[in-house]
This record gives structure tokens, C-alpha cells and sequence, in this order.
């Protein structure tokens, strides 16, 4: 399977921000990808799946995680054209995961429930993607506000 | 990435190398269905063995090659998708409803044979 070599991480602890969970959570390390087009959408989920290899989940857990970010990467160039999607290397109260941040600051989301709720779709998007992603992980977090931009923020851990 | 495109009697075999773009795959599709008609084929054998994620776009993308080619008069058959794959694509819900699909190139070419229509009896396409 094609799988980017990254580097090793350097290990270096970052502090984070105090907002919900994220205040007793640690971060060991962070990548931050751009997202323009088609191709930083495969950048992001081959990073993605290194990083989640390196946190030693299972392979099918990894083609979760890397089918995620996808998903979540190309909702930013379908609907806000640019954006970023954030990787975290996290650990909380004994568990180590990953987090996904896909942040943009495109149109946003009108209804959020009913894009939860899936089958919904404004562009050509199949409308599993959010819904589809909220099963699959074990913590997600939407912000999103008309004209603001949306953040989507999940979290999976490695079961021990 | 471009996705070399065989001719192999009256099949057509794409065998996907890498992780693919959303613009390789569009790109994918309208060559197959450009090529099925130059080519005069009866089947096109997509090979996804190579492909680490099959996302939302991905498992619509190779849909769409599915119903089109099948609108031109020829039957696709998707093979390889793996393990981890399938379960991800249960996982999320993605269907591929009335794509057919098989384990690899040899049972891909074996089920041409014997669905698409009268290439299964010809020299160019000898079954088992």
C-alpha cells in the first residue's frame, strides 16, 4: 500500500488551547496540512495514516482513520475551496489517539443536525461524508456558523 | 497519475498503481468510456488492488464508470478491493449496489466470460 514516509516525529509537547476537551489533553505532535485541490487531499490522509501507524492502530483502524480525513479534506475544497486539516498525536487520561481538525473559513453549514443526519447534500458530495465520519470515530465536534467558516474536529483512540 | 489502460482482446483492463486523485479518476472514467467504443470492447476490467482508501468520492467515481460503460453496450467488473477497504466502506455506508465485482484479475476475467455476451465463446477471450 502507498504510504508517504514522514519523518519521526521530534517528540516536542505543544501547548493547547482551553477550549472543551482539548484543556486536559495533551498533544505530542502536530502536523498542519494545507488543502487547496484534489492532491493536498491525499497528502493530508497519507500523513494521516503515518501518523495513526506510528500510534500503532490496527490496519483497518488506519484505513478508517485515512478514509476520514478524506472525507473531511475534500469537504473543504468542495465547499470552502481552501482550508486546512490538522493531525494530532494526543494523549488523555492514560489514552493516546489521534485528532483530526479540518478547519475552513468557507460559507459554513446552515443546518448542522440535518447534515449529521446524512443523505443531505448541497454540492456533488455523496452526504455520507459527516454522518458517515461521526460513526466511525470515537469523538466528534462541529462548529460551524453561516458565513464563518466551519471546524470539524474528531477523535480516535488506540483500544488497549 | 494516469491509470494505463490495456487492450486484451475484447477487454479493456485498468490497472490503478497508486493512490489516485479526484481528477485521475474522472480522468479514468471518461477514457474507459471513450475507449470501450474505439476499441469495440465487450468488458473493462477496473483493478483497485493498489487503491489504500476508497472514500465517498472514490466509491461514486467508479460507480459512475459501472452504469456508463454499461449504457455503451459493455460490462465492468471492479476487482481487488481489500480487506480493509471493504470494511471501511461497510463501515460508512458506501455501496457500489449493481457494480459487480470479484476477487482479482483472473476471477475478474473468468466472470467476463461468462456475462459479457458472446466474447465468453471466442478465441480472444478463452475461459477456463
Amino acid at each position: 500500500m502507498p504510504v508517504e514516509n514522514e519523518p519521526k516525529s521530534a517528540g516536542r509537547l505543544v501547548e493547547t488551547s482551553p477550549a472543551s476537551l482539548e484543556n486536559r489533553e495533551k498533544v505530542i505532535d502536530e502536523t498542519v496540512v494545507e488543502i487547496k485541490n484534489d492532491l493536498d487531499i491525499i497528502a493530508a490522509r497519507q500523513k494521516g495514516r503515518a501518523l495513526a501507524g506510528a500510534l500503532e492502530f490496527s490496519p483497518s483502524e488506519l484505513t478508517l482513520i485515512a478514509t476520514t480525513i478524506s472525507e473531511l479534506a475534500r469537504n473543504i475544497v468542495l465547499y470552502a475551496k481552501r482550508g486546512e486539516v490538522t493531525l494530532r498525536w494526543i494523549e488523555r487520561g492514560g489514552l493516546r489517539g489521534i485528532m483530526v481538525r479540518a478547519s475552513d473559513r468557507g460559507p459554513g453549514i446552515e443546518d448542522v443536525h440535518r447534515v449529521l443526519q446524512g443523505g443531505y447534500s448541497t454540492s456533488r458530495s455523496l452526504g455520507l461524508g459527516l454522518s458517515g465520519v461521526k460513526r466511525l470515530m470515537d469523538e466528534f465536534e462541529i462548529d460551524s456558523k453561516p458565513g464563518s467558516g466551519t471546524r470539524v474536529t474528531v477523535r480516535k483512540w488506540v483500544k488497549r | 497519475m494516469e491509470v494505463p489502460i490495456l487492450k486484451q482482446g475484447h477487454y479493456l483492463i485498468a490497472s490503478i498503481q497508486s493512490a489516485l486523485s479526484d481528477n485521475d479518476l474522472v480522468q479514468l472514467r471518461d477514457s474507459l468510456v471513450e475507449q470501450v467504443g474505439r476499441q469495440r470492447s465487450r468488458g473493462v476490467i477496473v483493478d483497485v488492488t493498489a487503491l489504500d482508501v476508497m472514500d465517498s468520492f472514490a466509491t461514486r467515481t467508479i460507480r459512475d464508470i459501472t452504469y456508463m460503460i454499461r449504457l455503451r453496450g459493455a460490462e465492468t467488473v471492479i476487482v481487488g478491493i481489500q480487506p480493509d477497504v471493504a470494511f471501511t466502506m461497510v463501515q460508512l455506508g458506501l455501496k457500489l449496489e449493481g457494480v459487480p465485482t470479484a476477487l482479482d484479475l483472473e476471477e475478474g476475467i473468468a466472470f467476463l466470460n461468462k456475462s459479457a455476451g458472446p466474447a465468453g465463446k471466442d478465441k480472444n477471450a478463452r475461459g477456463k
